[in-house]
């Protein structure tokens, strides 16, 4: 083994110059060739759809790896610029945007659509960060208020669409580089205190029905089993008649007879519950949780404080996702529509998703600064 | 905008610290999440699994009930008097069909299908799912099936289903018998329910109305099967996972004879009225028919609203069972009271009174007349049958009174259920002082004794009481329960419906050759007489009655290869003034005589009793109207058998009653 270890240097010099993290990059493919398979299983086993979910990994990776080609220093001069693009963007979505699913999304810019909030995911981490990373840290409480301010505007454009999802991973970008920044723990405690106040005024003015219909299916969705509660009930039927074991790939009668709704998107965690069971849940669980450390093991190791805010913050951002999509899938949560992260099927938030994992990586390669 | 400051006053190391402390808290954070979201789905998976188990099966597991095929019903000798046939109807499954418009338009044209029927498609069309199939026409000829199954190949997604209807081919021959099977409706769901046997139903259309289809409907219905398959969210059935086949429903084979039905039907054609003929040795009914009687096959498909009224509000009451309906028995009850008088040692066979015409009570005015105006004279037992002189009977009555009467004929049947295999029997009147106090809440009056005497007052009989009264007599006191069940193909449900009634069935061929259980009935227990010889002297009357030229019975009877014995009857319908005159041409047709007539076969060892009762009849009286039509059975049943009695002085004269004096 020992005379292999100045190849495997070699091979981590290879990948090094690529600028690919190899055990991020390594947890990535687990994932996605499991969508694969869930996707085949979930899709009525049509080949046309898997086909379709690798072309777009294959785009997302693509993606991910010319992000990575990017040394991150250089978004601090482009920060502010994007972020005012993107707000604009966000304005002009409101205005003019295009009507799907109940909710103004997207841009048509003629040859293709374009969501405005996708990109916010990246800016607003990217933003805070460096706004925050211009102070020593721990942060002062002014750059905290206005940091928060910088949060918001976004996050309730968003909300306004409205995509609740979106505007909820936006906020949570930018909260975690505040908190990752070393925000005193008073002020955390006051926010959480405010918040609670908050959520009242939220509920009567601000929520749409559909979203106060959510939360009132979530508290009970057995109130109305064949209309809003319809989703939770066959999800959570899906994932407890799986067991331990599973009742194998292409089995699962939920998934398999339609009778889980959404099955190849937001609700593929139930599809690959049913199939897999407590076994294959746990193992996901893992392989979550080993991109998780991978992307904190960068951010601690980052060179400045805007690459470990930034990494760090889009690490946890990630875990959002992971959190909310299996908590609304299995009934913990109100239903948001949050995809499961690389392995629900879907474009837009694939490709944001693997630029973060991009960014992530030239953090961890573009380590030629050091000393400066 | 923050300002730009100078980067190199950081202190780098106490950043990083801080920045680790933070991130080990969020992964902490992060751990615990996990943790939290791990033992959700634990909960869900392990603990709760059971449950989610069960739901996601009655998700996707669906039973489909299969219908029980009617077990058919025969007479005795195999003839099948209902069956089961197959009714066609072109179906057609949208979503298997390109061109619905074309093609139906093209199937239509070859089928000669009306444009309402088509119109009506298409308007089901619009309400039913893609996949499952829509009825473009419904009862399909022979014809139209033929011509489809020829051409099927150029319509994909079209098919011919075949659906099982009751058909009874004997018509209003056997309605009033077999009754008939018709939609289950509202109430038969109640019952069902009530009984627990609703699931058993879950696929049947059809439920036994009437007659035997309503009496041995738990036998004829059978055991529902099962279809277990998976479906999918909208209700398309993905595989089949299990098959429970349905056990049809037991055959039946009944004591009826059709060729005795029909010349019954024949013989009472024109007129209202019924017959019953029954096997005294086994209480075996071989015919039993009411006309006017309509056709049951009507109500198997529902009736229309016009033709039910019809038969509802027809002058002849054609739904009406009148073998089973109550009518005076008139002078038929003479026999029983006859043995009546003999048990309770009022008159003897010597007894003689003497019959002026009239009859009356001592001390009162009111005179009972005989139907023969001048009198019969001098009537001893045999001559008093014979002839049917009420004058007699009027005095025996007065004699026996009213409760030994009515205990005497309770003890034949009369009043009571005979126990016959059908819902719809009614127990018809012996009158008694009990009988009236209850009814009517007045004492009884001796007066009516007398009339009881002759088988009027309250007193009413179905025509088959009157054959099950004929057949103890006949039997010397054994009661035989009369009943249409012969045979089933396998008697195991039975047991339990009827229970008791039945002593023992034992496995034989039937004249078809199939395996069946022939069900034997067990016996109630027989009248006892004092003197066992009594019951000779009546049925020697009896005899006479058809023998003897110038009898009552004479005449129907005249020219037999066999030797009968019966009693007529006639029975007023509408009470006559103290000196009126009974003229049936003047009197209205609903207030016209009955004619009865009850009679026995062969005399020695009888194999078949007849009861007949004709309503209303325009001339004569039981001898001249019902006798000819239990003649007519009679020479059917016997055929070319010559049964006659070896001792030809079976006719006593009655020389002797001529200048002997008056004994009472």
């Amino acid at each position: 083994m020992r005379s292999t270890g100045h190849d495997q240097e070699k091979k981590a010099g290879i990948w090094r110059k690529l600028h690919i993290d190899l055990p991020l990059l390594a947890g990535l493919l687990c994932l996605m060739i499991l969508s694969l398979f869930v996707i085949y299983s979930a899709g009525g086993q049509d080949m046309d759809i898997v086909i379709r979910q690798a072309v777009r990994l294959g785009i997302a990776v693509a993606v991910m790896f010319v992000v990575a080609q990017i040394p991150p220093l250089s978004y601090r001069k482009w920060a502010v610029p994007v972020f005012v693009i993107g707000l604009i963007l966000l304005v002009l979505v409101l205005l003019f945007g295009h009507v799907g699913k109940g909710a103004q999304r997207w841009l048509d810019l003629g040859f293709t659509k374009f969501q405005p909030s996708e990109i916010m995911k990246l800016i607003v981490p990217i933003m805070i960060a460096w706004f925050i990373s211009q102070d020593n840290l721990p942060v002062k409480i002014s750059t905290i208020i206005f940091a928060f301010i910088l949060v918001l505007i976004p996050t309730l454009l968003i909300a306004k669409q409205p995509d609740l999802g979106t505007s909820l991973l936006i906020a949570s970008s930018g909260i975690f580089v505040i908190f990752l920044a070393g925000a005193s723990w008073k002020l955390i405690a006051s926010c959480i205190g405010l918040g609670s106040a908050f959520a009242p005024i939220l509920w009567l003015y601000l929520m749409k029905e559909y979203q106060k219909q959510r939360v009132l299916t979530f508290l009970n969705p057995e109130q109305d089993p064949l209309g809003s509660g319809y989703h939770i009930i066959q999800s959570k039927i899906a994932i407890g008649s799986g067991g331990l074991h599973g009742k194998g790939w292409l089995q699962g009668t939920q998934s398999q007879l339609e009778f889980l709704p959404e099955r190849h998107t937001d609700f593929i965690f139930a599809v690959f519950s049913e199939e897999f069971g407590l076994i294959g849940v746990a193992l996901l669980l893992l392989v979550y949780l080993a991109i998780v450390m991978r992307g904190l093991w960068i951010a601690v190791n980052a060179q400045q404080a805007f690459t470990k805010l930034l990494a760090g913050s889009l690490t946890l951002t990630f875990f959002v996702y992971v959190f909310v999509n299996i908590g609304m899938v299995s009934g913990l949560l109100p239903v948001v529509g949050v995809p499961l992260p690389l392995v629900s099927y879907g474009g837009t938030s694939m490709v944001t998703l693997m630029a973060g994992f991009g960014i992530l990586m030239a953090i961890s390669t573009h380590r030629r600064f050091i000393g400066s | 905008m923050a300002p730009r400051r100078r980067i190199a006053i950081r202190n780098h190391s106490a950043e990083a610290n801080l920045f680790a402390r933070r991130t080990f808290i969020a992964f902490i954070g992060v751990l615990m999440v996990l943790l939290l979201l791990f033992s959700n789905i634990f909960d869900l998976e392990i603990s709760s699994y059971e449950k989610y188990q069960t739901r996601s099966n009655s998700n996707r597991i669906k039973l489909l009930p299969v219908a029980p095929n009617r077990g058919l019903i025969y007479d005795r000798n195999g003839v099948l008097l209902a069956e089961n046939k197959a009714i066609y109807s072109l179906e057609i499954i949208p979503e298997q069909v390109e061109d619905i418009k074309a093609s139906v338009a093209e199937v239509s044209a070859l089928l000669e299908i009306s444009q309402e029927k088509q119109q009506k498609f298409f308007k089901a069309l619009k309400r039913k799912r893609r996949f499952k199939p829509v009825e473009l026409h419904s009862r399909l000829s022979d014809q139209q099936v033929a011509l489809f199954s020829v051409n099927q190949h150029k319509f994909p997604g079209f098919f011919i289903d075949a659906r099982l209807k009751r058909y009874y081919p004997f018509a209003d021959l056997t309605t009033h018998n077999l009754g008939y099977v018709a939609r289950i409706n509202r109430e038969d769901v109640k019952k069902l329910d009530a009984q627990g046997k609703s699931e058993n139903y879950a696929a049947t259309h059809g439920i036994g109305k009437l007659g035997i289809e309503k009496y041995y409907e738990d036998i004829l219905h059978g055991t529902i099967g099962h279809q277990e398959v998976e479906i999918n969210n909208q209700g398309r059935i993905i595989r089949t996972l299990n098959f429970t086949p349905p056990v049809p429903g037991k055959d039946l084979t009944l004591t009826l004879d059709i060729e005795l039905q029909m010349i019954a039907k024949r013989a009472l054609s024109g007129k209202r009225g019924a017959v019953v003929a029954m096997d005294p040795r086994d209480g075996g009914i071989l015919a039993m028919y009411s006309n006017p009687s309509y056709d049951g096959n009507l109500f198997v498909h529902g009736i229309s609203s016009k033709n039910y009224s019809k038969l509802l509000n027809s002058k002849n009451l054609p739904l009406i069972n009148r073998s089973i309906q109550g009518y005076p028995p008139a002078s038929t009850v003479k026999p029983f009271m006859a043995l009546l008088g003999l048990e309770e040692e009022i008159i003897t066979p010597q007894t003689r009174i003497w019959d002026p015409g009239w009859y009356q009570m001592k001390g009162i005015d009111n005179k009972y007349r005989d139907w023969k105006k001048w009198g019969h004279g001098w009537v001893n037992l045999t001559k008093a049958i014979e002839e049917s002189c009420n004058v007699y009977f009027y005095n025996l009555a007065y004699k026996l009174g009213i409760n030994r009467i009515s205990t005497m004929m309770e003890k034949f049947g009369f009043g009571d259920y005979t126990g016959v295999d059908l819902h719809e029997e009614t127990r018809g009147v012996v009158p008694s002082v009990g009988w009236k106090r209850a009814r009517y809440n007045q004492p009884w009056y001796t007066g009516e004794t007398i009339s009881v005497g002759i088988g009027q007052s309250y007193w009413t009989v179905s025509p088959l009481q009157l054959t099950q009264a004929t057949s103890i007599l006949v039997n010397k006191g054994e009661i035989k329960i009369p009943h249409l069940l012969m045979a089933m193909s396998d008697s195991q449900q039975l047991a339990s419906q009827d229970q008791g009634k039945i002593i023992k069935s034992a496995e034989n061929p039937d004249k078809l050759g199939r395996q069946v259980e022939t069900i034997f009935y067990e016996n109630k227990p027989p009248i006892k007489l004092k003197n066992h010889d009594n019951w000779q002297l009546v049925l020697d009357a009896m005899h006479n009655t058809v023998q003897r030229p110038g009898a009552t019975g004479y005449n129907a009877f005249k020219g037999s290869t066999y030797d009968a014995a019966g009693k007529t009857g006639s029975a007023q319908v509408a009470r006559l003034g103290q000196d009126e005159k009974y003229d049936a041409e003047t009197t209205q047709e609903h207030k016209r005589d009955n004619a009865m007539f009850i009679a026995f076969a062969p005399y020695e060892n009888p194999e078949i009793v007849v009861a007949v009762a004709i309503e209303n009849v325009a001339k004569g009286g039981g001898a001249t109207n019902a006798a000819p039509v239990a003649r007519q059975i009679m020479d059917q049943y016997f055929g070319n058998r010559v049964i006659l009695s070896k001792d030809k002085n079976m006719h006593p004269q009655h020389d002797d009653l001529y200048g002997v004096q008056e004994s009472d």
